[in-house]
């Protein structure tokens, strides 16, 4: 059984096998549709692929929210050397927990849409990069994998028609870097995991500076659906560029935490109160993380909006990875961008020096901050330094740990100037525990 | 250094799933197996694993220091980690985190004099919509309670096996 109920405002699309019996089987999967776009693919020219892609307004469900269609299209159609699909299932932007489920329920409709993307671009290998805590969806998708060896979904005669196509499963191993595609590379190819300069894009230098697409786990769960319905009818389960559906995750103060799959700009009021079922012990909501720990934050009476990508751009904030994380009255935001901030110098690579020296100077600030020891001057302090991050690293780490601190300390400056004074934080005393 | 037919049937798969000039691949997914075998990885591991994807020990030293699942010295036999990113913070992780170390008396990383149980203060581990949650080795714990964690930790600590632990079910199967 999944691990939340269903709701009925969800839209199951990719999550539609949650729940049923033996739902990560070849059989459930085949008796519900499974592998029929790869069929109907298969009578399709590449272009005709990549164009119902696009057409379906499908953007990168990891975080960045990048056209996925225009991504593959980047591939060179001639390449002398092999190309390549690699699977982003490296799951660890705190607040999601999506990909996890997509594979332990249906790792079948990822394969097959990792198949059809092989299909799009010409590549004939693809990998799936795991998370190392994820073992046991190491080996759900290794039998997976073997399934569709043995009913011909995978291997050098798929389907009868020769179409070539092999995959095979990697493991990480403890690095949240590594869910950074450069970064992903490297570590598939046995090296620490420090991002790349780019150009070149995965695109044309991907694994082994071969042409690679790259994409997250929810992203490659949608091609079926959108090769078998076609573009036009995933598209319209959104909004304007902002194609298809979704898994949120909601989790923190409310009563129903879980992970919903509903429509592009589903407003989020809505998503805390009628899907996650309002307020845990009917507090007052304060703040919402609207997509993973990397993003600014959104204050109570900002979240009357509809979440996709631009809608959430537009709010200077982001749709990132589907972590919608509910905060209340009571929470620290203090102590919450203190977490935050631990989080991103223990995953700090160390290669660019604002981003390295930056969140580890960051962390003892608010750490000191947060024990009442902090200075007037700080404030400005913390805002100061995470801007100085913004945009001064090769990768997105720097931005994603300076980006939550920037809003926390503009929206919750009296919080901050509570805490001086050598007081002990002010939330402490109301810090309530469900684990009683 | 010799393994485990079921180790060495591993090794070679890992091994099989990357073109023959790009061997190193495997070796993270190789470190990873064997040390649950080894115990850790240890400097013969490095030597050997070195040795069968064809680069030089430290260079498998230089890539296995960057990850934080790779482990120089011996975990417990049950390491327990307690995530207390922001999901489970705000669900009570770090209070789950505290009592478990209070009551080991040990700390981040650190293992019981017997070399039963370790702690790791952990990372999101993605699943912040059962939080608080924990893993014991690679096993899943969803919204843990104290008097859950607690039942754990003695239990544990007193020789049990986290499936003799009723109160606690792992949620993956």
């Amino acid at each position: 059984m999944p691990y939340n109920e269903p709701n009925p405002l969800e839209v199951r699309i990719l999550s539609r096998r949650f729940g049923m019996p033996n739902s990560h089987s070849i059989e459930t999967y085949l008796a519900t549709d499974g592998y029929k776009a790869l069929e109907k693919a298969s009578h399709m020219t590449q272009e005709e692929i990549i164009n119902e892609v696009k057409v379906s307004g499908l953007r990168g469900r990891g975080g960045a929210g990048f056209p996925t269609g225009m991504k593959w299209s980047f591939v060179p159609r001639q390449s002398p050397k092999p190309k390549y699909i690699v699977v982003n299932s490296d799951e660890a932007e705190p607040g999601t927990c999506k990909d996890r489920l997509l594979v332990e329920y249906d790792p079948h409709q990822m394969i097959e849409g990792i198949i059809i993307a092989g299909l799009a671009v010409g590549a004939q290998q693809g990998y799936v990069y795991i998370r190392g805590e994820y073992r046991y969806l190491m080996d759900i998708v290794d039998r997976a994998i073997d399934e569709a060896y043995a009913h011909g979904y995978l291997g050098d005669n798929i389907l009868g028609k020769g179409i070539k196509f092999h995959l095979a499963t990697h493991n990480g191993a403890g690095a949240y870097e590594c869910g950074e595609e450069s970064a992903l590379l490297e570590s598939l190819e046995g090296k620490r995991g420090v991002p790349r300069i780019r150009p070149p894009f995965p695109a044309v230098a991907g694994v082994y500076q071969c042409p690679t697409v790259l994409n997250n786990v929810e992203t490659f769960c949608a091609v079926p659906a959108i090769i078998m319905h076609g573009g036009a009818y995933f598209a319209g389960l959104g909004t304007p560029k902002n194609g298809g559906t979704r898994l949120f995750c909601l989790s923190g103060h409310i009563n129903k935490p879980g992970v919903y799959e509903l429509p592009m700009g589903f407003n989020l009021m809505r998503m805390i109160n009628e899907v996650g079922g309002g307020m845990l012990n009917g507090k007052k909501l304060k703040a919402v993380i609207p997509g993973g720990s990397s993003c600014p934050v959104l204050k109570a009476d900002e979240c009357d909006l509809a979440m996709d990508f631009d809608t959430l751009a537009a709010a200077n904030s982001m749709l990132g990875s589907g972590g919608v994380v509910i905060m209340d009255e009571d929470t620290c935001m203090v102590k919450a961008a203190l977490r935050i901030m631990r989080f991103y110098a223990h995953e700090s690579c160390g290669w660019c020096i604002p981003c390295r020296e930056g969140t580890t100077w960051l962390r003892k600030l608010l750490t000191r901050f947060h024990e009442g020891m902090g200075q007037r001057s700080d404030i400005v302090l913390i805002g100061d330094l995470a801007r100085n991050m913004l945009g001064r690293t090769f990768c997105p780490l720097g931005d994603a740990a300076a980006l939550p601190t920037i809003s926390i300390v503009e929206k919750w400056e009296e919080e901050f100037e509570a805490h001086l004074n050598g007081e002990p934080c002010p939330y402490e005393k109301s810090s309530r525990l469900v684990a009683a | 250094m010799t393994f485990s037919p079921e180790m060495e049937a591993r090794f070679e798969k890992f091994l099989a799933k990357y073109p023959a000039e790009h061997k190193r691949s495997a070796m993270i997914p190789m470190l990873m197996y064997a040390q649950d075998e080894v115990g850790s990885i240890t400097d013969e591991l490095v030597d050997e694993v070195a040795k069968r994807v064809g680069v030089t020990p430290l260079q498998v030293n230089e890539v296995l220091t960057y990850y934080s699942m790779l482990h120089r010295k011996p975990m417990g036999k049950y390491h327990v980690q307690i995530c207390t990113n922001i999901s489970c913070l705000l669900l009570g992780g770090e209070e789950l985190w505290n009592r478990a170390s209070q009551k080991l008396g040990i700390g981040h990383k650190e293992v019981t004099k017997d070399g039963r149980v370790s702690l790791e203060d952990v990372e999101c581990i993605g699943a912040c919509s059962w939080a608080p949650a924990i893993q014991v080795n690679f096993d899943f714990y969803h919204d843990v309670t104290m008097a859950q964690l607690e039942k754990l930790i003695d239990g544990l600590a007193a020789g049990k096996r986290p499936e003799e632990i009723t109160e606690l079910v792992k949620v993956n199967s």
